[in-house]
């Protein structure tokens, strides 16, 4: 077993089982779709108009909650130490860190969205859409989670300050992802799949260099 | 390439110059300040905004600085990662509660000219302001996390790192917030070119507003440096 696959398989193990956050994140995501149309009422042509966007919103909050625990928890009992001691480059520990949450978190919540769909009557072409931009975005949202994570490391209560930071640099994910169901809707082409594509990809890719800097430097004196 | 930059970045050579430049600055603010003032008081009122038309004087220079002074932010922290110096740090750090007032008073000067212009405080549909609020929070951000970690040499690295996503991402949030604005087709500012007598007070207005920030930044990284003097040297009592 590689280091890559025992990392990877160990943060899987410690995210599914008692106190990890996969279920939460889940009933998070239930909870904000249950608030929303008790907020803004039971018509279902407008909830079916914002029904994408509010689901895009739900799931990027919910992939938020478990954030703080990518990094922290294994920094404050040492394991962080030992892990950057291991033959895997702390670049691999942040790659095996964010396919974990995303295995975790983000792919849950992208297979849940069809079901929550139901309660704000998305046709069945605007919930293929949405799956889709949920299987395309929620990687970035791990990704760029992962750099402020590690960011916030050696900040006591650091989850207080984390959503802070990065919900204003998940604007383009919601908006594209959002976008591709604006487009089924609205049947023109607006060209949100390349870029929601693009941003995912560049951020994905980039992200284990920034993050592998950042616990870098919080690892140091 | 930065060397005449570097002999400036030892604290007590940039104390001796930026003491001796700031009265010359202060003055030249001021100046700045009160010819805009008086060109853009004394400039008809526009044929279509009337004398709502003055805000742009406050408004548009304020929502350049935001931008600017990220730049300047992005700018020290680079220099803070990669050549480690001290001043580069307290620059990055003094500089961001500055332009998140610059923000802040493009935003609420922005929403004051929307009610008469758009009829509504708040037009999502003008990209600008939006991709404006969004930098406010990123503003916000990047000064709770310089207060939330105490050992201040893992502050200054950390935060630089932060400063650098943010000036990476805030194009990319600029593009997707105007794609996003024309998605859903909102109402179209009136865009035309500023004609001559609206010019002049502008660029007084601007260059006032540059040299306003660079006043404040000096005095602010000054007072930092005081301060650690003052530190070292109660410390050594």
């Amino acid at each position: 077993m590689t280091p890559f696959i025992a990392l990877l398989a160990r943060d899987l193990r410690l995210s599914v089982r008692e106190g990890g956050g996969a279920a939460l994140a889940l009933v998070f995501f239930a909870l904000v779709a249950t608030l929303v149309p008790l907020g803004v009422g039971s018509d279902l042509a407008l909830l079916a108009k914002v029904g994408s966007g509010v689901l895009w919103v739900g799931a990027a909050l919910a992939a938020l909650l478990s954030l703080d625990r990518l990094f922290q928890a294994d920094y404050e009992d040492g394991s962080l130490d030992l892990i950057a001691l291991s033959p895997l480059s702390l670049e691999g520990t942040a790659a095996a860190k964010i396919l974990a949450h995303w295995l975790s978190i983000g792919l849950p919540l992208t297979l849940f969205s069809p079901i929550l769909s139901v309660f704000f009557g998305l046709s069945a072409p605007a919930v293929m859409a949405l799956t889709l931009s949920l299987a395309i975005g929620t990687p970035a949202v791990s990704a760029m989670g992962a750099i402020l994570a590690s960011l916030t490391l050696s900040v006591r209560r650091g989850g207080l300050i984390l959503p802070l930071l990065v919900l204003p640099l998940l604007v383009p994910v919601v908006i594209f992802g959002a976008g591709m169901a604006v487009e089924v809707q609205t049947g023109l082409a607006n060209g949100a799949p390349r870029f929601l594509l693009a941003f995912s990809l560049a951020t994905t890719l980039l992200s284990p260099f920034v993050t592998a800097m950042a616990v870098r430097l919080n690892l140091a004196g | 390439m930065f060397d005449w930059l570097f002999r400036y970045a030892n604290p007590a050579r940039f104390m001796g110059l930026s003491g001796k430049l700031l009265p010359w600055l202060s003055a030249a603010a001021l100046l700045a300040l009160a010819v805009g003032l008086y060109l853009g008081f004394s400039a008809p009122p526009d044929y279509q905004q009337g004398r709502t038309v003055l805000i742009l004087f406050v408004h548009v220079p304020a929502a350049i600085m935001a931008t600017l002074v990220y730049g300047c932010i992005a700018v020290a922290s680079l220099f803070s990662l990669v050549n480690r110096h001290l001043l580069a740090d307290v620059a990055a750090r003094t500089a961001a509660p500055l332009g998140a007032g610059f923000t802040f008073l493009a935003l609420t000067t922005g929403s004051l000219w929307g009610k008469p212009m758009w009829g509504a405080w708040w037009a999502w549909g003008d990209s600008r302001l939006t991709s404006t609020l969004v930098q406010f929070f990123l503003y916000l951000g990047y000064i709770a996390l310089w207060n939330a970690i105490e050992d201040e040499t893992r502050a200054a690295r950390v935060c630089a790192v932060l400063a650098l996503v943010g000036a990476v991402n805030i194009p990319i949030i600029k593009f997707s917030v105007d794609w996003w604005a024309t998605l859903h087709q909102g109402e179209s500012i009136v865009s035309g070119k500023l004609a001559g007598v609206f010019l002049t007070p502008f660029l007084f207005m601007m260059v006032f507003y540059m040299l306003l920030f660079a006043c404040l930044w000096l005095v602010r990284i000054r007072t930092v440096i005081l301060e650690r003097r003052v530190r070292a040297l109660m410390g050594a009592a």
